[in-house]
């Protein structure tokens, strides 16, 4: 069966003041019918720009250099813009971190969801209104004949953000984009987010692409994850394999930085000093063409710093990483 | 709270019975005026050279909580014992004086500095205020400040913007740290970071501990990065704490429904997790600190509600040695099994 989405070689650049600077470099990736892939990284990784390219919503400035995208086939890159209205909403659409910059403040959240039904499948006022209902009972939100007219300042930060999901799929996309959808949120929230976000994709069969910087949701959601770093990927895999065997050492100290629960047994561990992944991501522009990891990396050696970041090394069906030293390194 | 008190020399802080509300506005054009119950009697003692953490969800009243203790908004009422005086009542000069002994770290290092004002002046600022040492002296303590947050002495001459958010989050430690305070209140302090900065921040954090005795408030949202790093936890919902133990004993056995709530939603994937979320996830979002109807305030959605719940407010009280529960049902409710095997 052929992918929802397939992104090949994608490379998105800046133009600047100074010429032309890449953002994102030959990114790879393919996303099947209801499954989920993760994009993982720190911020200034590319993880918001590949979902932008992939909507066509980059910024001014921002211009893909090379590669495809394909949604179902189509050729997103190449669509015409009558074209692309007709991908976006119906085929593909994402929802953002901020839920209440997302909403439109002076209409009702009936009227928001109403809204994509009445452009993308001619409904009327009354019949969208009635099916706006019905997705917010999808998405959980309890009273929905009163909610769908209720304004987004009148609803929480977790309403909001399940008025979004249901906004993002009332027209049955073969993809939707989640970039951060709970880091905005509170953490019982946050939870019940993705609890409602795999519910869902149990009911449609959505490919959902998660951008996040928490590898725990990782964990929990995704099938497959892409590590970026600097604008390239430089580990993949299933989510399970790259979780229990890490083979970059960046998602190796991605992991080990981050201060997890320990409960019951585990609880003598819980106050060691963390990891440190020293330094910070160089800047746009600041990226040779060597590992772009290297000045962090704790593996480094004169190849790392002489030659070219390698290719992503198959190591099998389920993991490819981009390092030199992966196999001497490998725990 | 009297059993297994530490003794009084031990308390640097010493918060009793603090309320803080805000008018809300009238219900209707005749209606009573209402208020936001943003911080609802609270009391909590911090010992020296501890860090104490308070957890919670937004509208929880943690930040509230620190910007009263810190005298940057005003008490409705309450102590707040502060090296054995009542800062509470301060005012004027003698309040900008006693400023300098407690200080504060906010989430987002990016509006909390000047632009217009280079990094060593920044740090410089609160020592020129408080009249601190000699010029001479103020110049040397700046350079030595940069250097022990992590940062290059030639960062003195550079504006916040040249900083990333890790640099700026240092710069903001290096200035909360200039006036050699006792104690520094870090409100999400590292939330806005990335994961890979947080940890250098964390380590920073405890590496001046350490170093220089300090004591700290941190207040987080991520029990994870709060049970990394606090002695003794407290949590909060809608203006009360409803629970408050030291960590070790807390994420052994935490006692209140609230609290296992906030544990499922952070446990480590696994079978645990899934465990845990199933049977203790509360459902919905914090319902609104104005007005809360009467009795206790976790009522709307904790699973093991009672008639009395409804009715009466518990107080904090003594669920075991150091441990304070705020819950009817703390001795008949089962509490969660942290075990892996089931």
């Amino acid at each position: 069966m052929s992918p929802v989405l397939s992104v090949q070689n994608l490379s998105v650049a800046m133009k600047g003041a100074n010429g032309i600077v890449p953002v994102l470099e030959n990114l790879s990736f393919d996303v099947a019918q209801g499954k989920t892939m993760a994009l993982v990284g720190e911020s200034g990784c590319g993880k918001s720009m590949t979902a932008l390219a992939i909507m066509r919503l980059l910024p001014e400035d921002f211009v893909v250099t090379s590669g495809k995208i394909l949604l179902d086939g189509e050729d997103v890159l190449a669509a015409a813009p009558q074209a692309l209205r007709g991908l976006r909403g119906n085929k593909m659409s994402m929802i953002f971190q901020e839920p209440m910059t997302a909403l439109n403040p002076l209409y009702t959240v009936g009227d928001q969801i109403g809204e994509v039904l009445r452009q993308h499948r001619g409904l009327g006022r009354r019949d969208a209104t009635e099916q706006a209902i019905g997705f917010l009972r999808a998405v959980q939100i309890p009273a929905a004949e009163k909610r769908v007219h209720a304004y987004p300042h009148q609803l929480s930060g977790g309403m909001r953000q399940r008025v979004m999901i249901a906004m993002a799929l009332a027209c049955k996309p073969k993809l939707l984009i989640a970039d951060e959808p709970t880091t905005a949120l509170d953490v019982t929230v946050q939870a019940q987010i993705f609890d409602l976000l795999s519910e869902l994709q149990d009911d449609t069969d959505t490919a959902i692409v998660l951008i996040t910087h928490d590898l725990g949701a990782v964990a929990e959601l995704a099938d497959d994850v892409a590590v970026l770093y600097a604008g390239r990927c430089i580990e993949k895999g299933s989510s399970q394999e790259v979780i229990a065997h890490a083979r970059h050492p960046y998602t190796r100290g991605l992991m080990a930085c981050v201060p997890h629960l320990h409960l019951g047994p585990g609880l003598a561990n819980a106050q060691r000093e963390l990891e440190e992944i020293p330094g910070m991501v160089p800047p746009l522009g600041a990226r040779g063409i060597e590992c772009a990891f290297m000045p962090r990396c704790a593996f480094a050696i004169e190849t790392c710093r002489s030659r070219p970041q390698p290719p992503l090394d198959i190591v099998d069906a389920h993991a490819a990483v981009s390092c030199w030293r992966h196999q001497e390194i490998a725990p | 709270m009297s059993d297994a008190l530490p003794v009084a020399a031990d308390i640097l802080l010493d918060v009793n019975d603090l309320v803080v509300h805000f008018p809300a506005g009238r219900r209707g054009l005749f209606g009573k005026p209402s208020k936001v119950h943003a911080v609802d009697g609270v009391s909590f003692r911090v010992r020296r050279g501890t860090t104490f953490g308070i957890v919670g969800e937004s509208g929880s009243g943690k930040s509230t909580t620190a910007q009263a203790v810190m005298r940057l908004i005003p008490a409705t009422s309450g102590q707040i014992v502060f090296g054995g005086e009542n800062i509470a009542e301060f005012q004027g000069e003698r309040l900008r004086q006693a400023r300098r002994k407690f200080q504060i770290v906010f989430q987002d290092p990016f509006s909390s500095l000047d632009p217009r004002r280079r990094a060593g002046d920044l740090v410089r600022e609160p020592l020129d205020l408080l009249g601190i040492g000699s010029p001479k002296e103020r110049d040397a303590r700046v350079s030595r400040l940069l250097a022990e947050v992590g940062l290059p002495p030639q960062a003195a001459d550079l504006f916040p913007h040249q900083f990333s958010g890790g640099q700026r989050q240092r710069l903001c430690i290096a200035r909360a740290m200039a006036p050699e305070p006792d104690l520094i209140v870090c409100d999400e302090a590292v939330s806005a970071l990335d994961v890979a900065i947080q940890a250098q921040i964390l380590n920073l954090l405890k590496k001046l501990q350490r170093e220089r005795g300090l004591t700290y408030i941190f207040i987080s949202h991520d029990l994870g990065v709060i049970q990394h790093f606090c002695d003794e936890i407290a949590v909060m919902y809608l203006g009360k704490i409803v629970e408050q133990a030291p960590a070790p004993v807390f994420f052994s056995a935490p006692r209140h429904p609230y609290s296992w709530s906030l544990v499922a939603a952070a446990a480590p994937p696994g079978p645990l997790r899934n465990r845990l979320k199933a049977q203790f996830l509360v459902k919905g979002d914090p319902p609104s600190p104005v007005d809360p109807p009467p009795g206790c305030r976790f009522a709307q959605r904790c699973p093991f509600v009672i008639e009395k719940c409804r009715e009466e407010l518990p107080v904090l009280a003594v669920a075991g040695p150091s441990h304070f529960v705020a819950c009817h049902r703390v001795d008949e409710i089962e509490a969660p099994n942290f075990s892996m095997s089931n």
